[in-house]
């Protein structure tokens, strides 16, 4: 290289240490040996050969599907799908007048916001089959528990997404209709609705995808669909049958969610 | 200016549109309309509000005792096992969804075929219900929070190798390139190109569906595949209203927690 | 002057949250039918001005009196009556861009609507009539179906001409309304609203950033600095050495934006 003391090169500096990398490591690592510990889900556990042929027998049972359950399957099928439409319809509802009580810009009160943004965020937290449980629990078995668990359950997935769309509107028509003279209901209507309605019926249908995956396994808690014959036949372990379910679970949610997810896309154009 | 003004022209209708429009609105009326038949409202017990205010004063009243005993059955050591469950299952998912994810990712050079191919078995993956495959397990392995482990562990690679190859998807190929124009082979671009790029994408999409896992982590105990689900199903099934109120808290407090703990990490991240 | 004026301001101070001081004491009267510009430098204190009258913004001090009747007390449908005589065009517009232009227009005259007959959308054929006339007024009227965000910007501000037009307002605010605009449709803007002073007899104040522009439009000119009126004069007597001083702040500084 140049002998030039112009172009003196200095030497590569140290990396700099980084404390905090060390401590994401230690707490993953830790984490890891702390969980399999507390959890006894050594991976020899799962290879055992006894453990492992468990599972592909029953594997392999299922992939050989007693194709004439598939009629017995329907009844319940239509209810499944019938819990999941009425969750979405009820939950979405009341989502939509919440989600304009808690929007920033629209109410401007903080003290009514807050506790109702904390009370949504306490529904939020319980997931949809314990919702279920809940209410198996307080109506009795039955496709109801179901739709009350999938309604409570929308609630919380579309107020979240929902506000905050509202909160990231265009402030300009909220400011020309107050400007006008406009009352807070007339502002809603003519400068918030416009804005917001598309992104409200593709969440609504988000949700509704959601819901149908979960209405499948609702049943097999006792809040009604299909997940009531999951139940039946893995109890009895006819687990042909099983298969059958499963399979037209998994076309009935692929479809569902192909058609939705199109339409939102539609939708969002 | 001209001071005749003209009449107001009725509005231009674009029939095709409109029948749509008009279809849509009659078929989604007519699906809900149907979903109302045959649910038999009436049948809820007579006892449901009694019971629902018995859980509301549960949760008010709660099983204090509960909290802690030392005898590994509590609620702090069931939502430790939870917990536990969670991380466990999101680990092993996010291992098993890199290859996952490099499959369906629908990048150049490669046939189509190929990320058709593996977003068709993620699709499948995530369809197939969580709670079949925790029994699925609890059969191998006996009940118990391994099942739960190794139940979520597979189930989140429908979701979490999804995003992974959104993620892939959305990268810039500039950096792959200059590796390319380097003399790197395809090993070299993933890890000195590709690797570096995703890691914040990863790391963020892991913790999201670690807050998802834990979620689910609370439920699978109402099939026997360990966690705090299965003391609040046995609570519910014994009316041990208090009880249920203390294990909700729990569940409550935790979830928000890790949300927040989470949500903190993500922040940081970006 | 006898008659009593269309805006007046008394000792009016505005204090932001932070301890900005946007307003300080000030003391105004407009009369009916004048067409004054505000002018000064961004963050004078003239957007605060404007949005103080139709309490947009509230005042921390002093009064404001539209039209005989004091607004800064008003609440409910007291306030929302007393703003339903001013109207007000923006810089961004503010138009509702996934609706119509009409259904823009119309939201014009929804304070003159009770609130389930807006909801219903039942506004009166005579309503609708008086927006598409708005609209041919600006220029518009083959636009009257048209989406408002498949507009040009100087398209949209004649828009939201039309909308203040149909809301027959006695007092216009226009804040900046060309500031995002070229040069050649802020004109068409200026000439359209100057239509609305001379035809309408609507008193129009509008904060201008423009000189060239304030000079052209209006009759009398306000000058703003640092939140006080510093300057208030008939246009014709208005020297170039008095926007100079406006704008240079007194001392000979020069400003460093616009």
């Amino acid at each position: 290289m140049s002998k030039n003391t112009d172009h003196k090169l200095t030497e590569l500096p140290k990396k700099k240490f980084k404390l905090m990398n060390l401590v994401w490591l230690i707490v993953l690592v830790g984490g890891f040996f702390l969980s399999v510990n507390a959890t006894n889900a050594h991976i020899s556990v799962l290879l055992d050969p006894a453990n492992f042929g468990q599972f592909t027998e029953i594997f392999v049972q299922m992939c050989h599907p007693d194709w004439s359950y598939a009629a017995t399957a329907i009844p319940l099928l239509i209810e499944t799908i019938k819990m999941a439409v009425l969750g979405t319809v009820i939950g979405s509802a009341v989502a939509f007048v919440y989600s304009l009580l808690i929007a920033r810009n629209i109410i401007k009160n903080k003290a009514v916001t807050g506790i109702l943004r904390f009370i949504m965020n306490i529904i939020r937290t319980i997931p949809d089959l314990l919702l279920g449980a809940i209410f198996v629990a307080v109506v009795g078995i039955g496709p109801v528990a179901g739709v009350m668990a999938l309604s409570v359950f929308t609630f919380g997935v579309v107020v979240k997404l929902f506000y905050e769309a509202i909160e990231t509107i265009d402030p300009g028509p909220i400011e020309a209709l107050t400007a006008v003279g406009a009352n807070k209901l007339q502002i809603i209507h003519f400068a918030v609705m416009p804005q917001i309605i598309t992104y409200f019926i593709s969440y609504v249908l988000y949700a509704f995808e959601i819901n149908v995956r979960a209405s499948t396994v609702l049943g097999y808690i006792g809040a009604g669909g299909i997940g009531l014959y999951l139940q039946q036949t893995l109890q009895v372990f006819s687990y042909d049958k099983t298969g059958m379910i499963i399979i037209v679970i998994i076309i009935v949610v692929v479809l569902i969610d192909y058609v939705s997810s199109k339409s939102r896309e539609a939708l969002m154009k | 200016m001209d001071n005749t003004l003209k009449k107001l022209p009725p509005k231009p209708v674009n029939y095709k549109t409109r029948t749509i429009h008009w279809l849509i609105a009659i078929a989604s009326i007519v699906i809900i309309i149907w979903s109302f038949t045959g649910m038999d409202f009436s049948g809820i017990k007579a006892t449901a509000g009694q019971i629902a205010g018995a859980i509301i004063s549960g949760i008010f009243h709660p099983d204090w005792s509960y909290v802690w005993n030392g005898s590994g059955e509590d609620l702090i050591s069931q939502l430790w096992e939870t917990l536990c469950i969670a991380f466990l299952g999101t680990f092993i998912s996010a291992v098993i969804s890199l290859p996952f994810a490099f499959w369906a990712a629908n990048t150049k050079h490669k046939k189509w075929y190929a990320s058709r191919s593996g977003k068709l078995v993620l699709a499948v993956i995530r369809s197939f219900p969580e709670i079949v495959l925790a029994l699925m397990f609890i059969k191998a392995v006996g009940p118990g929070s391994a099942a739960g482990v190794f139940a979520l562990g597979f189930h989140s690679v429908g979701m979490l190798a999804k995003l992974f190859s959104e993620a892939i998807e959305n990268l810039e190929i500039g950096a792959n390139e200059a590796v390319i124009a380097a003399g790197g082979s395809k090993w070299n671009i993933v890890m000195f190109s590709t690797m570096p790029n995703l890691m914040p994408a990863l790391i963020s999409n892991t913790l999201y569906r670690f807050d998802v896992s834990v979620r689910s982590a609370s439920i699978l105990g109402l099939v026997g595949a360990g966690g705090i689900g299965y003391p609040l199903i046995i609570a519910l099934q014994y009316r041990q209203w208090n009880r249920v109120g203390i294990i909700l808290l729990g569940i409550v407090i935790m979830v928000i927690l890790i949300d927040w703990i989470s949500g903190w990490i993500r922040k940081k991240l970006v | 002057m006898s008659e009593q004026p269309m805006i007046q301001l008394k000792n009016v101070t505005k204090i932001y949250g932070n301890g900005t001081v946007g307003l300080k004491n000030i003391n105004l009267n407009i009369n009916k039918g004048e067409f004054v510009v505000v002018v000064g430098l961004s963050g004078a204190g003239k957007s605060t001005l404007l949005r103080s009258i139709n309490r947009l913004q509230d005042i921390t001090e002093g009064d404001t009196i539209i039209d005989g009747k004091s607004i800064t007390n008003a609440k409910g449908k007291n306030l929302r009556m007393i703003r339903r005589d001013i109207g007000m065009i923006f810089q961004s517009f503010n138009l509702v861009k996934r609706s119509s232009v009409l259904r823009n227009v119309l939201t014009g005259r929804v304070s003159y609507y009770p609130t389930w007959k807006t909801t219903f959308n039942l506004f009166t054929k005579e309503d609708k009539q008086k927006a598409y006339e708005a609209l041919q007024r600006v220029g518009l009227a083959d636009k009257v179906y048209t989406r408002a965000d498949q507009l040009s910007g100087g398209q949209q501000q004649r828009v939201a001409i039309a909308r203040v037009l149909t809301q027959n307002p006695k007092i216009i605010l226009a804040d900046e309304p060309t500031a995002s605009l070229d040069p050649q449709t802020s004109r068409r803007v200026m000439r359209d609203l100057k239509m609305l002073n001379e035809e309408y007899g609507m008193t129009v104040l509008a904060n201008l950033h423009s000189v060239d522009l304030a000079k052209e439009f209006g009759d009398r000119v306000i000058g703003v600095r640092a939140g006080e009126i510093v300057y208030d004069g008939k246009m014709s007597e208005t020297s170039d050495a008095v926007f100079k001083d406006i704008y240079n702040g007194g001392n000979g500084k020069e400003a460093d934006d616009e």
